[in-house]
C-alpha cells in the first residue's frame, strides 16, 4: 500500500506526457501537412537567430514593459523547472526533497532563489492580467479576440498564479512542518517568501498539516501536467514553438519576396523561342496544382509552423497601418485562422481517414476575406513587429497570388495597373517610347 | 532660384546606355529612373534633382531611357507572379545585354526588387539606393554638403518602408540631411517602426480599403507633431502620399515634402 502514491504519480506522470507527445505529433503532422521549402541552409545563422530572439528575447524587449515583464516570468519559468526535477523524482521515488542532502547548502540558496522567481511571476502575471482587463490595452480588445482567444489569454494567467501560488503554499506547509519538527520533513531549504505564510497554518494539527501540505504537493504537480497539456489547446504553444519558429524563420531581406518557382518555369518557357508549345507537361506539374494560396495546404509548412507559434499579442496588429486605420485586415487574425482552419483540417483528416480535406470549406472565404488581403501595404511593420519572427505578410501574398492567378479578382484598379504594365511597361497609361521625356521642361 | 535654371536648359543632357554603347563607353553605374521618376509630374523633380547632383559630382552614369520597364514590383505586390517574372526577365535581358554590374535608383521598390528579388532570376547587380550613393559621393568628397537655405531647419526624415525596414537602409538619409546642418526630428515612429505612407502592396494604384482614415493621413499627422519645417522623403510613392496629406491637412504653403536629392540639390544652388 505504501507504494500507492508513487505508482499513481508514475501513472499519471506517463500518462499527462503521452497524452502531450500524442497532440505534438498532431501538430507536427499537421505542420507537415504545408508545401516543401527548405530551411537547412545557414545553419550557423540560423541557431544565433534562436539564441538572440526566442532564448535572449531580444525582440520581446522592444517594448521594455512588456518585454522587461515578460523575461521575469520566462526566465522564472525556466529556473522553477529545475524545481520540476526534484518534485518528479520525489513523486516517482517516494523520496522528500531528494536534492537537498546532495546539495547542501546550495540547495537553500537554490530554494531561496525558486520562491523569489515564485513571487516574481505571481506578481508580474498579475500585473499583465491588470494591463488586459483594469487597462485594456488595445491590442488585446480588437475584434478577433472575442470570445474564445480572450478566454484563453486570462485563463492562462490565472493557470500561472494558481501554479505560483500553490508552490509557495506547498513549501509554506512544508516550512511550518520542519519548525514543528514532524517526522519525514528534513529541514532543508531557505523560504524567504513562504515563510510569511506560515503564521496562517499555526492553528492546524500537525497530522493535519501534513495532508495539507501533501494536498498543496499534489494539486501544484497536478496543476503542471494539467498546463503541459492545455498547451496544445491554447495559444500558449510559442513556450515551445519559438525556439523552431526562430530557427527555420527567413533569414533574406525583408523585403525579398519569394519566386514562386513554378510561374519561373512556365514564363522561361514562355520567352524561349525555343520551346516547344505542344510539349506534354513534365511530371512534377500535377493536376492539382494552383498557384498561390486557397487554403492551408498550398501554404509551406514554415508558414504553417508560425501559425502554431503565434501567441496572440498582437504586436503585429498595433503596428498594422491597415489595422490602424480601421481597415479589417489584422495579421494576427491572419495567424490565429490559419491555425484554426489547419487545426480544423488535421480533425477532418483524423476522422475521415482519407487523405482529401474536401470538407467544403477553405481558408479563404470561410475564414480570411478578400477584402483583408487587399488592405495590405505590404510594409513589413508586421513582420518586424513579431517577438519570434512570424510572417504573416508572406500568407497574405500567397493568398493575393491565389486570388490574382487562379481567379482574376483583383480590384478592378489593380487590373488597370497590370494591363497597363503589360502593355507600356509602366503602371500608368504612358507610351513606353515617352520615358525619357521627363529630361524636357 | 530652381525656375530660373530650370528655365536655362530646355533638355537636360541625360546620357542613354544605348547611345554610350553604341561610342563604345559604358557607364559605371546605370540610374535606373523607374516609372514614378519618369511619368510621375512630382517625381520627375527628383528625377531632375538626382541627375543635376550626379552631373556636378562628375558621376560616369546612364540611364536606359526607352529600354527600361517596369521592375513589376506592383504587379508582384498585388499578386500577379506572372507579370512580375515576365518583367524582370525583360528586363534582366536588357541590363546583362549592357553588361550593367552597377544600378542606382530613387526608387526604394525598384531598389528592393532589383536589389533582392532579380537575383535568382538571373540578374546579378550591385544595387543601392539613391541615398546611398549620395552618402559614398560625400565620403569620397566629390559631394560637398553645405546646409545653404536649409541650415538650422527642422526636418523630420519618413521612413520608406522598402528602404528601411525592408532593407535596413535607416542611416544614410539621415546622414545626408544632418550634413546640412538642419535639425533632423524624429517622428514618434520611425526606423524599424515606421509608418508606412499608405502605397506600398501596390495601395499607390487602388481605392484604400473601407476603415475611419487614411493611411496617408496618419503618417501626415505623425510628421506635422514634429513641428518640422520639412519633411524629407526617399521615395517618390512617399513623395505622393505624404504631399497629399499635407495638402489634406492645408499645411502646403508651409511644409514643403522634399526628396533628400532635390534638399541637396537645392541646398547646393543646383
Amino acid at each position: 500500500m505504501s507504494y500507492l502514491p508513487n505508482v499513481l504519480f508514475g501513472l499519471l506522470l506517463v500518462g499527462a506526457i503521452v497524452f502531450f507527445i500524442k497532440n505534438l505529433n498532431r501538430i507536427r503532422k499537421n505542420i507537415l501537412l504545408g508545401r516543401h521549402i527548405d530551411r537547412s541552409d545557414q545553419k550557423s545563422e540560423r541557431w544565433k537567430n534562436m539564441a538572440r530572439i526566442a532564448l535572449g528575447q531580444s525582440k520581446m524587449v522592444r517594448r521594455p514593459i512588456a518585454g522587461i515583464l515578460h523575461i521575469i516570468v520566462y526566465v522564472g519559468f525556466l529556473f522553477i523547472n529545475i524545481e520540476l526535477l526534484e518534485i518528479v523524482l520525489d513523486g516517482l521515488l517516494g523520496t522528500h526533497r531528494i536534492f537537498a542532502p546532495v546539495l547542501g547548502g546550495f540547495y537553500d540558496f537554490l530554494i531561496a532563489a525558486f520562491e523569489w522567481f515564485a513571487l516574481g511571476v505571481l506578481l508580474t502575471v498579475i500585473v499583465f492580467w491588470s494591463r488586459r482587463n483594469v487597462l485594456r490595452i488595445q491590442r488585446f480588445w480588437k475584434a478577433e479576440m472575442n470570445g474564445w482567444p480572450k478566454w484563453d489569454a486570462d485563463l492562462i494567467l490565472y493557470f500561472e498564479i494558481v501554479l505560483m501560488t500553490l508552490f509557495l503554499a506547498m513549501n509554506a506547509a512544508d516550512y511550518a512542518l520542519q519548525l514543528r519538527g514532524a517526522a519525514d520533513y528534513i529541514v532543508a531549504g531557505s523560504f524567504p517568501i513562504s515563510k510569511f505564510l506560515v503564521p496562517l497554518f499555526e492553528t492546524i494539527t500537525t497530522p493535519n498539516l501534513m495532508v495539507l501540505e501533501r494536498t498543496f504537493w499534489w494539486m501544484h504537480i497536478v496543476g503542471i501536467l494539467g498546463f503541459l497539456n492545455y498547451l496544445y489547446y491554447s495559444k500558449h504553444l510559442h513556450i515551445l514553438l519559438a525556439f523552431p519558429n526562430t530557427y527555420f524563420a527567413n533569414l533574406k531581406p525583408k523585403g525579398s519576396f519569394a519566386n514562386n518557382p513554378m510561374v519561373s518555369k512556365e514564363v522561361k518557357l514562355m520567352l524561349d523561342p525555343n520551346a516547344d508549345p505542344y510539349a506534354a507537361p513534365a511530371d512534377d506539374t500535377a493536376t492539382d496544382f494552383k498557384f498561390g494560396a486557397a487554403d492551408v495546404t498550398d501554404l509551406n509548412w514554415v508558414q504553417l509552423l508560425n501559425a502554431y507559434t503565434c501567441t496572440e499579442c498582437g504586436r503585429c496588429t498595433s503596428q498594422c497601418p491597415a489595422n490602424l486605420t480601421g481597415k479589417k485586415l489584422s495579421p494576427r487574425k491572419i495567424m490565429m485562422d490559419t491555425r484554426d482552419r489547419l487545426t480544423e483540417v488535421g480533425m477532418h483528416l483524423e476522422k475521415s481517414k482519407s487523405p482529401s480535406i474536401n470538407d467544403g470549406k477553405q481558408l479563404l472565404g470561410d475564414y480570411i476575406t478578400p477584402e483583408e488581403l487587399w488592405a495590405c501595404t505590404s510594409c513589413n511593420a508586421c513582420v518586424e513587429a513579431c517577438p519570434v519572427d512570424i510572417d504573416p505578410l508572406s500568407i497574405i501574398m500567397d493568398m493575393r497570388q491565389y486570388l490574382v492567378m487562379e481567379q482574376s479578382a483583383a480590384p478592378a484598379a489593380l487590373n488597370n495597373m497590370m494591363s497597363n504594365i503589360e502593355n507600356n511597361g509602366a503602371p500608368w497609361p504612358f507610351n513606353n517610347q515617352d520615358r525619357l521625356k521627363w529630361n524636357q521642361n | 532660384m530652381t525656375t530660373e535654371n530650370h528655365n536655362k536648359i530646355k533638355i537636360m543632357e541625360v546620357p542613354t546606355v544605348a547611345a554610350m554603347a553604341a561610342a563604345g563607353k559604358k557607364p559605371d553605374i546605370v540610374f535606373w529612373v523607374g516609372c514614378a521618376g519618369s511619368f510621375d509630374e512630382r517625381a520627375k523633380k527628383i528625377t531632375k534633382a538626382f541627375i543635376k547632383i550626379l552631373t556636378q559630382c562628375d558621376v560616369s552614369y546612364a540611364v536606359l531611357g526607352t529600354e527600361e520597364s517596369c521592375t513589376g514590383d506592383p504587379a508582384k505586390r498585388s499578386g500577379n507572379e506572372f507579370l512580375f517574372q515576365m518583367q524582370a526577365l525583360t528586363n534582366i535581358q536588357v541590363l546583362n545585354a549592357y553588361e550593367v554590374t552597377r544600378i542606382v535608383t530613387a526608387c526604394p521598390h525598384c531598389f528592393n526588387t532589383l536589389k533582392n528579388e532579380y537575383p535568382e532570376l538571373g540578374g546579378n547587380f550591385e544595387v543601392i539606393h539613391h541615398t546611398q550613393l549620395l552618402e559614398q559621393l560625400l565620403v569620397q568628397g566629390k559631394l560637398v554638403l553645405q546646409g545653404g537655405s536649409y541650415k538650422g531647419k527642422k526636418i523630420t526624415y519618413h521612413d520608406p518602408c522598402y528602404l528601411g525596414r525592408a532593407n535596413q537602409v535607416y542611416e544614410a538619409p539621415r546622414t545626408l540631411i544632418k550634413k546640412l546642418d538642419a535639425a533632423l526630428v524624429e517622428m514618434k515612429n520611425c526606423k524599424s517602426k515606421g509608418l508606412c505612407c499608405g502605397a506600398g502592396g501596390a495601395q499607390m494604384f487602388k481605392e484604400p480599403e473601407k476603415g475611419n482614415k487614411d493611411i496617408n493621413i496618419l503618417r501626415t499627422e505623425e510628421a506635422l507633431e514634429t513641428k518640422a519645417e520639412v519633411i524629407a522623403a526617399a521615395c517618390p510613392f512617399c513623395n505622393t502620399m505624404l504631399t497629399d496629406g499635407i495638402k489634406n491637412k492645408e499645411k502646403s504653403a508651409e511644409i514643403p515634402v522634399k526628396d533628400i536629392a532635390e534638399i541637396i540639390a537645392e541646398a547646393q544652388d543646383l
